[in-house]
């Protein structure tokens, strides 16, 4: 277990030195000059120069990324070139923000989808598991901006129970997490309902329908547990679609969090902010996806053994 | 044929596959239907105060905030929409399919890099990555659709490998070998075909999620630029309008709604339809 666990550790760091590299080159490569955005565009070429030189971009590429990992050991992740602060200062103090938002949402997603799909599966090929189904394929198909938009049209502009945009009180989250949950809980629905089929077809279930027990008890007890294990999974996965999707929840509803920073960056061509943001994105990839496979043998105990 | 027969004898498939007709018989025509020019900025096109025209009378769904038709825009958008649908969407297929069976052919190193690099893109948040590159680039359509494919193609080349991988082991390919068949033959002629299912849902579903894609990179204003209209980019013009003319933003966004959701559900049945082994599954 400690060797499959160093093992898997290996593995991740070695994806984020492979994204920090590829982020990296892609970034330099790109024609958007950051020493011309910082100088203004009547700067002369002399000025640009200096700056350039004055963020080291004077350099060749690779001794550019050595200065850049090594500063990564010790948690450097450089200077903003617009605010000229820590990008890790300016990343710690969005963090909460992003966090609150991505819990919550999260939790509706998780919450409607193995509600719906534990309802679709049990009433399977009926109208309930129809209308759930085609509701599912609506989520998925929702372009996020537009159902934030519709929200905040009804909920906030037409009725007035949730305010506008801003952050600081519960009612402010309604709105983001509904709208990053929407999306998911289609996916999380589909596979909770096709997961659960499959165990509500096992012998076993057959053995505590004859036994006599009544079905909740079936269902909570027997059958959602053993149906629970791709979800854990898929939550793990789920937090790098969320890292993008927040990018564009946060703008429309004007939250204070990594994504409206990395926006902010990527306008005004700020490299370390963006590098910052994307690694911290990778990061979270990874670690939940590697938590995901750490949970799953406490969830499913065969897991454990083969 | 069979598979079209299929497809209309389940009711939601057949409600996409009509929507998807629809927009591309629209988006073909869209010079013969429009009512109006996508780009003319009509006299009568406001109000007396200068705000858009509600939906109704002379235009069917309203002026956008420069007095141009929003159903002529919408029809034109269509186009831009399924242009980097198709294009983005077949070439991510393409980069795809061309790892995935590479990968899963070879053996040894070449294999273990190629699925390695891919492992890594899975770590990518790959909307952001879209966001970063299409916002340095110069955005333009072709530019968007690059972008697109290449945060897109790592999905199918992991289905791809793994069924390569599967492909390889079984006693046909096995035979062909035997035969002396070199390894272009095997991969084209007997691997390839096998495929073709794969390459078909993808090539349908992927759709969906490209549109979507454009649509939100234009609504972020670094996708498709104004004046070429595109379902997202009328919405990014006209958000900050959208209290007094919320039809600007409904219209374009049930459209782009509808015609995911259409290219999912005749995805979603394809499926079924080609692989039976999972039918009846999510």
């Amino acid at each position: 277990m400690a060797f499959v666990l160093l093992r898997r550790l290996g593995q991740a760091l070695l994806i984020l030195l492979g994204v920090a590299a590829i982020t990296f080159v892609l970034l330099y490569a790109l024609p958007a000059d950051p020493a011309r955005m910082i100088a203004g565009r009547s700067a002369t070429a002399q000025t640009v120069a200096s700056i350039r030189h004055e963020l080291g971009l004077d350099q060749p590429l690779i001794i550019q990324f050595w200065t850049y990992l090594s500063g990564l050991l010790y948690g450097d992740l450089g200077r903003s070139y617009a605010q000229k602060t820590e990008v890790w200062t300016l990343i710690v103090a969005r963090l909460p923000a992003t966090l609150i938002l991505m819990a919550t949402g999260i939790t509706v997603e998780v919450v409607l989808g193995v509600t719906f799909g534990t309802v679709a599966a049990v009433k399977r090929g009926g109208t309930v598991d129809r209308l759930v189904m085609m509701a599912s394929f609506v989520g998925v198909s929702a372009p996020q901006f537009v159902v934030a938009l519709l929200l905040l049209y009804v909920f906030a502009v037409t009725l007035g129970w949730f305010p506008m945009s801003g952050y600081g009180s519960f009612a402010h989250v309604v709105l983001p997490a509904t709208t990053l949950g929407v999306l998911g809980a289609g996916w999380y629905a589909r596979m909770v309902r096709s997961a659960m089929i499959d165990v509500l077809n096992q012998d076993y279930v057959r053995t505590a329908r004859a036994k006599g027990l009544s079905s909740r008890r079936i269902i909570f007890r027997h059958a959602l547990p053993n149906a629970i294990l791709p979800i854990v999974a898929m939550i793990g996965i789920d937090i790098g679609q969320f890292m993008g999707g927040v990018v564009v929840v946060e703008a429309v509803y004007g939250w204070p969090g990594i994504g409206q920073l990395a926006w902010q960056a990527i306008q005004q061509v700020d490299i370390p902010i963006i590098m910052g943001v994307t690694l911290t994105s990778a990061l979270a990839i990874v670690t939940g996806n590697l938590l995901a496979d750490l949970i799953a043998p406490f969830i499913d105990p065969r897991i454990r053994t083969s | 044929m069979g598979i079209l027969r299929s497809l209309s004898r389940q009711p939601a498939a057949l409600f996409g596959l009509v929507i998807v007709v629809a927009v591309v018989v629209l988006a073909l025509a869209a010079p013969l239907i429009a009512p109006f020019s996508p780009d003319d900025q009509m006299f009568d096109g406001l109000t007396l105060e200068g705000a858009p025209m509600p939906p109704g009378g002379q235009f069917l769904l309203g002026t956008d905030t420069l007095g141009r038709d929003l159903f002529s825009r919408m029809l034109f958008g269509a186009r831009t929409s399924l242009i980097i649908g198709i294009v983005a969407n077949g070439i991510a297929v393409s980069i795809g399919l061309f790892v995935g069976i590479v990968a899963g052919y070879l053996r040894g190193l070449p294999s273990n890099i190629l699925m390695r690099f891919t492992d890594l893109m899975m770590a990518f948040p790959a909307l952001l990555l879209a966001i970063v590159l299409a916002a340095l680039l110069k955005p333009s359509l072709w530019i968007v659709a690059m972008v697109i494919a290449l945060v897109n193609w790592v999905q199918v080349a992991r289905i791809v490998y793994t069924e390569t991988r599967g492909l390889v082991e079984r006693d046909f390919i096995m035979a062909e070998r035997s035969l002396g068949a070199g390894h272009g033959r095997i991969l084209l002629l007997h691997i390839l075909p096998h495929l073709v299912p794969t390459a078909i849902v993808w090539g349908t579903l992927g759709i969906a999620t490209t549109v979507l894609l454009e649509a939100t990179l234009s609504f972020l204003g670094i996708g498709v630029q104004p004046p070429q209209p595109s379902w997202g980019n009328i919405i990014f013009e006209s958000q900050s309008y959208f209290q007094a003319a919320p039809w600007l933003v409904f219209f374009p966004g049930m459209v782009i709604l509808l015609t995911a959701l259409a290219f999912n559900l005749v995805g979603d049945a394809l499926r079924d339809i080609l692989d039976p082994t999972q039918r009846g599954r999510g």
